[in-house]
Formats: structure tokens, C-alpha cells, sequence
């Protein structure tokens, strides 16, 4: 929302610089998110005497302009929108234009230049617009005089405003100025206005019908004759220009310009275009049509909200946008002019299904006021110098008005946590509308028809806080009686990921969103990811179901900018199809690291580090030649007793291929946030031996069937406590073993807490091992 | 032989002593001597041996200087194994020499991505004061993440424009959660006041990626529910919170603003910890809506709260002077290890 200080000054004496105001709005919560002051110092206006062809180009041309003296004075100009007679902004030399350029007289081809014509968006104008600023030749300005003065924009400040949408009073200049009028503590007033009466009554040309009373809560209608259609004087079109609305007609422009000023939006109709000046308001019937002011065809729903006239034609859409057909022309003579005030549920739903925002709609989603629309009418007329005629049609549906509130005084305390007496209360709201009464302790407040969004205490105690100012406040902090701390789980992430960052991998972040195939694509075949269902692009369109494919796509990206053999881990969310019924999808924590250039081993290790780490019993792999996306030989369930909690092995190469990867990856997954609800993270305490340790070596001979890790638990079984380090250190397959099995070669390290093994001992363990391993697996000692 | 020869062999063997000791070139060479210089056999040897035929008056004398000599022989023979020893060691270390200018190439040390570390830093900061971490799923029901938050039904940020809604249960029943604020509601919800969390994690807009914007960013939001938690409060724990975190010279301020969840509603600015001058928008706060707490079961007349977030991306960008918002999801371990 774009105000103009000078604009704000015709309703309070607002004293204070353009930036201490500022600042004195964004306090109020009219945050400015731009402040633009007006000082041309050099510009003047100049009358165009004569254009002419410039003899060596014709990108440009050569323009005459009187600056005051009568004189000619050239200028070349690369627009060609002017002619004789116009009046226009003229940079002259030594200028330094609002973009910070320096105007110099320099020659153009040969022909000399003695200053600028400006467009307005040279000047920063914010009009819109092809070519040089034409100024009005009716608009009483003076050849040779400064623009800004002439312009009224000397020392004047444009502010564009972000307004909140619990603030409707804020979306007009009137209501910024009640807001800061009522901080600095100066009066503010609507200017009286009075227009002449043509002396006829207007219920003689007008009528309205509310059909409809949750809709339209109030419709008032006035009939204003002896309109000339013409051009808005300058100054008003600058203003509508800089609030960011186009000039069109004078009558287009009284009407904006009363909508900016006191937040009413309003609809001039051709009177002579309305039959018997008859309206009627209504809900539209499904599939009915109108084409608006902007010559769209609308099919409408028994939610819109229409304006129809006497014969039940549509003729407006209520609140949001007139139709074309009664749209002022250039004839117009006598308008019926509209003001009302709309239900803003209503008009926020047909606004956003038409995709047709207004400028209107803006202001009667968030509530304007329905006791300002006489006004309207009045200022209206009082523009374009208009007479009205007697009285007005004033017709009420259902207003949420009057509306009390009653305040806890102390609860006013309580919540901002400052005191405050009834009377520092009513002091605060009795600037802004909101009168008090007291009642007790406490005060019954009536909210001002200009505060749709204000309905609750707390509603009030917030005007209370923001008139006091919330610096004003002041500052304490609570004590929570607990103690602040991570709980276990959090703890755990963090100890797999330090562990994963000890390990010298990289921590990446890939997007959770994927392309359609990307989970065929990585050989997620029985996945069910989540689509989504309005995605902006397909690229980014279902939920991830494994980490997989994000962290194939780094790996693919860091090898296309040759950072070969990363390795990278990401802790993240994986989302599938769950179980029909409940309120939510299948959403998991997992974990996943991706060994560019490594393999299966290189990925098992890891697995085996994680798992040192968090500690979990029971947790054990079975290779698995069915895991989709990884490597058909080489890969493993993760387990826990028997459930699986993760992959690991080497991604597919089929995989690889798809995404572009050159060489092996090794691939590790788990459901972390299943991992950390088993039992987990026991490290119990065993006694450092200060005895001198025995090594053995036992290799056997198996059946490639027997994992090696069931060998691994046999030995550490037979072997007891005094087993306090076991390595399998070699494999051998080959014609000494024969076909299908293997040699699995181990070293075992023996110690006791409390003494010196003996030999005996030593020999007893070695032979329980072999024993065990033997009738266990059908192992043989390899010799 | 008498005192006087006695005496003057003394010297002479000492005169040789000393000589071998000096000739000796290395410290192998001197332990090679050493056990000949004092043995049986050695010259000292064999005059202390000849001490018994002496005069006891005598004897007392030649003892005396046998042994001074025998100190001084000992003694040059300690300083002349320092001596080589410490030639040894220097030839030694100077064969050893590296020129650690020709070692480069980094120790293979993970990272952490720069949000996670960003995460922890605030996560530090939060449990310092207090608070707990909760966390709750990034699908989310419409419920928890509007309805119960008090967005009427035809609020703007419901727009199919702003949020991403997934193909589960109802039509638009069930979206990509726009905000951590449905942690809140999950937190009221599971048990109650007083509560002091902060809720951190990953949250989801209809955005197109560019410099300043992706469909998935980061959030921690706070809240605060306790008997008489007031707006003082409110700012008061942003204040605190900011100093910790950007430093003791940052200023925070508090503007009027507006969500649907909270009342009074406020923007957070703090001074630009870049430039150290003007105002930086940080995120937004309040207090709790009555509505709010009653959704989430907590009666509004005993209790009262407060609410904040902010996005956390760009914490980590400015502390690092990062411009493209991309970078921190391209996953380039050129970026990656910077950190």
C-alpha cells in the first residue's frame, strides 16, 4: 500500500522528516518497505515548439523547446511521443537525475543536445507508460518553472506501506493517518466536503434490492450528474500514478481516488446504462456468466457474489470487479454511483477463484468501513465538482456491527507484562475508535467500524500493546524448572553422524523431491513413493522413498566436476505409501553413506563402525541377491533378530549406469529412526589386562554356505572371555580347498583380567574352538 | 718404587688415559676402552696394587691422588660421551631432515554440512537456556498445520499456491508442512504446560528454486507455555537468544505484525550482523492465540505463551558469506569440505 506524506497532512498535522514518520509507522506495524522523496532540482517544464528529423539518424530526433524565454533551445530525443504545444519535463544541463546520472549539453551525431526530455520513469514517477512525460497544457503550470513545486511534490514522500490483513483500517491514506496522528498525539479529521444538490430526489432515479443480506451488509447508492469525462487535473493522476494506479478518465480517477483515500472502494455506473437506476444484489446461480470491466467472461458459482440491475441482469461482481456493459463512456453524463460493504469471506473465496485480486477486493477481504460510504459518495462528487442529488438509497443486509468487547484490565498486565490502568487503556484507544466505558475493574470496549478484524479481548489488548509500542514493554526471561537437553535419540544422531564424519565422509543435503522414474531409475521397484499434487515441476514432484537416489545424484554431480571417490552420508526423512486409514503416510529417519570408487567391503566396515557406535545386540547381516537398486552378488540385509533395518553391499551397476556413474559405489542404509527405538547403547566396562596376551591362528576349510560371520560367532562362543581379539585375516579359495568352499583363516588373541594364561590353557581354548567350529559348520582344520 | 715414582707414573697414566679418551671418535669407540682405563690390568690397576708396600703416611697420599686422577679421568670421560653423543645425535637428526614444505594433502577428515553444523550451534544455544528439542513429521495433516493453528479456512497461505499437498487420504487432506509450527501443536497435544521447546527442521514451500528460494528450507521455531509468560518474556528470550548467538553488540526490536497464531503478533528484526548498522528481518513471533491453546488443550485463562521462528538457511549463508541459496543443496564436496 503506497501513501504520499502530503496526502496524509490533509487528514492530521503529522510534524517530523519523511524517515521520522517512517520509522513512526513501521512501529505501528505499517512496516515501509520503501521511502521515495521528490526533489528534481534542474527539472523544469518546457513547451515542445517544433520536432524535426534528425539529418543522421533516425533512431532520434531533434526537438525545439521553450524554456520561458521564448527561445529555442535544442534537445535530441529518442522518443517520438510529443508534438508542437506540449508541455514536458525538461532535465536541463548540470541535472543529476534521480538514478544519479549528470545531464551535460553533448552532441548526438553532429547535432547538439542541450539538456533531457523525461520520461516519468526517469523521474521515478512510478507511471507507467511508453516515452516522454506529457504534463497536462490545461493543468495551469507555468513554462520555465520548476517541476517538482509545480508538480506539488516538493518535499513530499511516497511510502510504500506493508499492511498486515488484520489491518483494514491501514488501507487508506485516511486510516495511516488516524494510526500515526494518534502516536504523535495530534488531532486527526476527515476535511469537511460539500457538494451542490441538483435538487432532485435520488429515489427518484435510484433503487436497490439486497436479496442476500450476509453478502452485502449495507448498500448505499447516489446519483451524480453534470459529470464531464475528461482528464483528472495533474496533480490527481500523479497521486493515483504514484499509488501505483493508472490515470484513465476523470471519472475512473474520482473514483480510485476516493477508494486510496478513505479505503472505500466504489462503482461509478452510466446511469443512462442502468434501467430505472435499479439494482439488485444476489447470489449468482451456478454456471451463470458476466464478462467484467476487463472484457474476461466469467462463469460464476452460487458463492459469487453479483450485482444485477433492475431486470435481473448482472452487471457487476460484487466486491471484486464491475461488468463492461455499464461501464462510463465518453458520453457520460449521470452516474449511479455504488458504495458498499460486502462480506469479506465472500470475497476473498470469489477473488481467489476467479484469480481476479483487486485493488477493491483487497479492501473488503479484510473489512471496510460500512459507515463511510456516504462519504465516499459525497468526496466523490466533491472531485469531479459534481452535483448530487437529495438524500441517499440506503439499504442494510446483516452488518457485524456494533461490537463490544469487554477487557480485563488486569489482564492487560498480565499478558504484556506491564501495568496498565484503565485510564492509560483508554487513552491508548480513544485515538484509534475504540471508545471505553467502565464497567468494575474493567472496561467494555466498542470496536470501531473501521476494525472488521478486531472482535476479542485479545484483539484489543494487541491495540493496546502496539499504540504503547512494544520496545515499550520491556524485556525479562523465563526460567524453565527443567533442564534444557537433548533427548537420547537426538543424542544417537549425533553420535552416528560424528561417527560417519570420523570415518572422513562428507555430509550432503540432497532435495527430498524427485522426478517421477527417479525411483525406477535407482531400482526401487516395489517402492511406493508419495506424489505430490501440485508440484511445480515434475521434476520435483514425489517424495523421496530412500536416500538412495539423492545421494546417486551428488556422487554423479562431484564425479561430472572430477571429485572422484567421495564419500558422502546423509541423515534425512523417507516418506512411502502407508496404511490405508491413517492420517498420515509411512515417514522414516534414515541413514545412507555412498562410497564413490569403493566397494561392498568398504561399505560393510562402515556398517560395522555405525553399529560399534550405537552399540546394537543382536544386529547381523544375510547376504541378499533381491535388494532393490543394489548389486545382485554383492549386498546384505541388516538385521536384528529378524527384522530388517537396513541394506549394505555395492550399488547395482545397472543403477550406476543410469545415473552416469563410472565405477563401484558402496552402499550403506539404515532406519535409523528404528535402530535407536532397539535396545542399544550398552558399552559395558571390561577390565584393561595388565597380563601378557597369546596369539593363535585356526584356519578351516568350509562350505562357501557358512557365513563367516557364524564362524566368528562359534570362535567367540568356544572361546570365552579370554577371546579378547579376533581377526579373520585371510581367505582362500582355490584347487587346495577344492570347489564350493573356502578357507577362512582367523588370529585370535587370548588374555585373562587376573593372570598369566598357561600353556595348558592356551591349548584347552584352541582345542574347544576347533571342536565347535568343526561340528558347528562341518568345518575341517587346515593344517 | 716409592711415593715420588708412584706419583709420577700416576700422572703419566693419567696423561694417558685421558689421551685414549680423547682419541676415541665415537661413543662405540669410547665404550670400547672404557673397561681397560680402571680394570685389574689397566695402569691404574696395577699402580693401586702397588700402593701396599707404601708407608702408610704415603700411602695415604698416592691414595689420594690415584683417586683425584681417577675423578678427573672419569669425569672427562662422562663429558666426552655427552660430547660424541650429542655429534651422534645431530648427524643423526640432520640425516632425518624434512622439508615439510613439500608435505601437503589433507588428513581424509569428514564434514559436517554447513546446515547441520548451523543446527547444532542453535541447538547449543536453546538447550543452554533451557529448552528441549522436538521434532515431529514433514507430511502433516491440514489440521495440525493450519487448522489447528488458527488459519481460517480461506487464508491466503491455504492457497494451493504456496503449499505442496500430497496424494494421501482426502483432497488436501495431507501436505508437506510449511512450517515446524504443527511440532507445537504435537507438543501441546502429548503433554502439558509448561513447555519450553524449540522445534527445528525441514519445511516445504510451492517455490521454484532460485538464488534466494527453494521448495525445502529449514525452520526453528520456539515455544513457550507457563503461568504468566508475557510479551516481556517474549522479547526477552529473543534478546537473550540473539546475543548468544550473533554476538553482545547485536540489537533486537520488535514491530507490530500479524499471524493467524499468534496475538499480539510481531516481526523480529536484529542489527544486520554483517554490517553491523540497520535492521535485519529475522523472523516472527507473539503470543500464543487463545485459539491455538485451546486446540492444543491448554486452558488460555491458566496459561499463556509465546511463540517464534525463523528461517535458518540464511543464518548459515550469512555467517559465511554465501549469495546462491543452491549451493547449500548441490552437495559439491568443494563446498562441502569449506566447512
Amino acid at each position: 500500500m503506497k501513501v504520499l506524506l502530503s496526502w496524509l497532512r490533509e487528514f492530521a498535522p503529522l510534524e517530523g522528516s519523511a524517515e521520522e514518520l517512517g520509522d513512526v509507522m513501521s512501529d505501528l506495524g505499517m512496516a515501509v518497505e520503501e521511502l521515495t522523496t521528490f526533489s528534481y532540482p534542474g527539472i523544469i517544464v518546457a513547451r515542445v515548439l517544433e520536432t524535426r528529423p534528425h539529418p543522421d539518424a533516425d533512431r532520434v530526433q531533434l526537438v525545439d523547446v521553450d524554456t520561458g524565454d521564448g527561445e529555442a533551445l535544442q534537445i535530441v530525443c529518442g522518443a517520438f511521443n510529443m508534438s508542437a504545444g506540449d508541455l514536458v519535463p525538461l532535465a536541463t544541463t548540470g541535472t543529476v537525475m534521480p538514478n544519479g546520472m549528470e545531464i551535460a549539453a553533448r552532441k548526438m551525431r553532429g547535432q547538439l543536445s542541450n539538456g533531457m526530455l523525461c520520461s516519468a520513469a526517469e523521474l521515478e514517477l512510478g507511471v507507467d507508460g511508453e516515452g516522454i512525460m506529457l504534463l497536462p497544457a490545461d493543468g495551469g503550470l507555468t513554462v520555465g518553472g520548476p517541476l517538482d513545486a509545480q508538480l506539488g511534490l516538493a518535499g513530499d514522500a511516497l511510502y510504500d506501506l506493508e499492511i498486515n490483513p488484520n489491518r483494514p483500517d491501514a488501507m487508506s491514506i485516511a486510516g495511516v493517518a488516524r494510526d500515526t496522528a494518534a502516536r504523535l498525539g495530534v488531532p486527526f479529521a476527515f476535511p469537511e466536503r460539500s457538494v451542490a444538490s441538483t435538487g432532485r430526489s435520488v429515489h427518484d432515479s435510484a433503487s436497490v434490492e439486497i436479496v442476500d443480506p450476509v453478502l452485502c451488509g449495507r448498500f448505499v447508492a447516489t446519483v451524480v450528474r453534470r459529470v464531464e469525462v475528461g482528464v483528472s487535473p495533474i496533480q490527481r493522476q500523479l497521486r493515483l500514478s504514484l499509488c501505483g494506479m493508472r490515470p484513465i478518465n476523470s471519472v475512473v480517477d474520482a473514483s480510485n481516488y476516493v477508494m486510496l483515500e478513505l479505503g472505500v472502494p466504489n462503482h461509478a455506473y452510466d446511469l443512462s446504462l442502468v434501467p430505472d437506476g435499479a439494482l439488485r444484489v444476489r447470489r449468482a446461480r451456478d454456471g451463470e456468466s458476466l464478462v467484467t470491466l476487463d472484457d474476461v467472461e466469467r462463469t460464476l458459482t452460487d458463492d459469487d457474489g453479483l450485482i444485477c440491475d433492475g431486470t435481473d441482469r448482472p452487471i457487476g461482481l460484487a466486491g471484486v470487479m464491475g461488468g463492461a456493459d455499464t461501464e462510463i463512456g465518453d458520453t457520460t453524463t449521470d452516474v449511479l454511483l455504488e458504495a458498499a460493504w460486502w462480506d469479506p469471506p465472500s470475497i476473498s473465496r470469489t477473488a481467489r477463484r476467479h484469480h481476479l485480486r483487486s485493488e477493491a477486493s483487497a479492501r473488503f477481504e479484510r473489512g471496510a468501513d460500512p459507515m463511510l460510504l456516504e462519504a465516499a459518495c459525497v468526496r466523490f462528487a466533491d472531485l469531479l465538482g459534481a452535483s448530487l442529488d437529495d438524500g441517499v438509497v440506503d439499504e442494510r443486509g446483516e452488518l457485524p456491527w456494533p461490537r463490544d468487547v469487554r477487557l480485563r484490565t488486569a489482564r492487560v498486565g498480565t499478558l504484556l507484562g506491564t501495568p496498565f490502568t484503565r485510564e492509560r487503556i483508554a487513552e491508548l484507544l480513544e485515538p484509534i475508535g475504540f471508545a471505553s466505558t467502565e464497567v468494575d475493574q474493567d472496561l467494555d470496549v466498542t470496536v470501531p467500524t473501521w476494525r472488521y478484524d478486531s472482535e476479542t479481548e485479545i484483539d484489543v489488548i494487541e491495540e493496546i500493546a502496539r499504540h504503547h509500542g512494544y520496545d515499550a514493554l520491556g524485556r525479562t526471561v523465563p526460567r524453565s524448572a527443567d533442564t534444557g537437553a537433548l533427548t537420547a535419540f537426538q543424542q544417537d544422531r549425533h553420535l552416528v553422524r560424528d561417527t560417519l564424519v570420523g570415518l572422513g565422509l562428507d555430509e550432503a543435503m540432497p532435495l527430498p523431491l524427485l522426478g517421477p522414474e527417479t525411483h525406477l531409475d535407482a531400482g526401487l521397484v516395489d517402492h511406493r513413493p508419495l506424489v505430490l499434487l501440485n508440484a511445480l515441476t515434475s521434476e520435483e514432484s514425489v517424495l523421496r522413498s530412500s536416500l538412495l537416489p539423492g545421494l546417486l545424484r551428488a556422487v554423479r554431480h562431484n564425479e561430472s566436476h572430477r571429485s572422484e571417490r567421495v564419500g558422502l552420508f546423509e541423515i534425512g526423512k523417507v516418506f512411502q505409501r502407508g496404511i490405508a486409514g491413517e492420517d498420515l503416510p509411512d515417514e522414516r529417519e534414515h541413514v545412507a553413506v555412498a562410497l564413490a570408487g569403493r566397494d561392498a567391503a568398504d561399505a560393510k566396515r562402515t556398517l560395522d563402525a555405525v553399529l560399534g557406535a550405537v552399540a546394537l545386540p543382536g544386529a547381523h547381516i544375510e547376504n541378499a541377491d533381491d535388494l532393490g537398486g543394489l548389486h545382485p552378488t554383492r549386498a546384505a540385509r541388516v538385521l536384528v533378530a529378524d527384522e530388517e533395518v537396513g541394506v549394505v553391499g555395492e550399488v547395482d551397476p545397472a543403477v550406476l549406469e543410469r545415473f552416469e556413474i563410472t565405477g563401484r559405489v558402496g552402499w550403506l542404509e539404515l532406519h535409523l529412526g528404528r535402530i535407536l527405538e532397539l535396545p542399544h547403547g550398552e558399552h559395558p566396562y571390561r577390565e584393561v589386562s595388565l597380563f601378557p596376551s597369546s596369539d593363535i591362528d585356526l584356519a578351516f576349510v568350509l562350505d562357501e554356505s557358512v557365513g563367516a560371520d557364524a564362524v566368528e560367532r562359534t570362535l567367540r562362543e568356544a572361546g570365552g572371555a579370554e577371546v579378547v581379539d579376533l581377526r579373520l585375516f585371510d581367505v582362500y579359495r582355490g584347487e587346495q580347498v577344492g570347489e564350493g568352499r573356502r578357507s577362512l583363516a582367523y588370529a585370535m588373541r587370548l588374555q585373562a583380567p587376573d593372570r598369566t594364561l598357561t600353556d595348558d590353557e592356551i591349548a584347552t581354548i584352541r582345542e574347544r574352538c576347533i571342536a565347535a567350529v568343526t561340528s558347528t559348520h562341518g568345518a575341517e582344520l587346515r593344517g | 718404587m716409592d711415593a715420588a715414582e708412584l706419583l709420577d707414573e700416576i700422572g703419566a697414566a693419567e696423561s694417558e688415559a685421558l689421551a685414549s679418551v680423547e682419541a676415541a671418535d665415537d661413543t662405540e669407540g669410547l665404550a670400547a676402552i672404557e673397561p681397560g682405563l680402571f680394570g685389574k690390568a689397566s695402569t691404574f690397576g696395577r699402580l693401586k696394587s702397588g700402593m701396599g708396600r707404601l708407608e702408610p703416611e704415603d700411602r695415604k697420599q698416592v691414595g689420594r691422588a690415584l683417586n683425584d686422577a681417577r675423578t678427573r679421568v672419569t669425569g672427562r670421560l662422562g663429558e666426552r660421551r655427552d660430547e660424541l653423543a650429542a655429534v651422534e645425535r645431530r648427524a643423526q637428526l640432520e640425516a632425518e631432515r624434512m622439508d615439510l614444505t613439500e608435505v601437503v594433502g589433507e588428513a581424509p577428515v569428514g564434514h559436517r554440512h554447513l546446515l547441520s553444523q548451523t543446527g547444532r550451534r542453535l541447538e547449543d544455544i536453546f538447550t543452554g537456556m533451557g529448552f528441549q528439542i522436538a521434532e515431529g513429521p514433514e507430511v502433516e495433516t491440514d489440521w495440525m498445520n493450519f487448522g489447528a493453528l488458527n488459519f481460517a479456512d480461506d487464508h491466503p497461505a491455504r492457497d494451493m499456491q504456496d503449499t505442496l499437498y500430497v496424494d494421501w487420504g482426502e483432497p488436501e487432506s495431507t501436505l508437506l508442512r510449511t512450517h515446524t509450527s504443527p511440532v507445537q501443536m504435537r507438543t501441546m497435544l502429548a503433554g502439558g504446560p509448561p513447555i519450553y521447546v524449540v522445534c527445528p527442521g525441514r519445511v516445504y514451500r510451492r517455490d521454484t528454486a532460485d538464488a534466494t528460494h527453494m521448495p525445502v528450507f529449514h525452520q526453528i521455531e520456539g515455544l513457550v507455555i507457563d503461568r504468566d509468560i508475557t510479551f516481556a518474556d517474549l522479547a526477552g528470550t529473543l534478546h537473550e537468544f540473539t546475543r548468544a548467538y550473533f554476538g553482545e553488540d547485536i540489537e533486537t526490536r520488535l514491530r507490530p505484525s500479524y499471524f493467524p497464531f499468534t496475538e499480539p503478533s510481531a516481526e523480529f528484526d536484529i542489527t544486520d550482523p554483517r554490517s553491523r548498522t540497520g535492521w535485519l528481518e529475522l523472523g516472527g513471533c507473539g503470543m500464543v492465540h487463545p485459539n491455538v491453546l485451546r486446540n492444543g488443550g491448554i486452558d488460555p485463562e491458566e496459561w499463556s505463551g509465546f511463540a517464534f521462528g525463523f528461517g535458518t538457511d540464511r543464518l548459515a549463508m550469512m555467517r559465511h558469506g554465501i549469495t546462491m541459496l543452491r549451493e547449500l543443496w548441490a552437495n559439491d564436496v568443494r563446498f562441502l569440505r569449506q566447512f
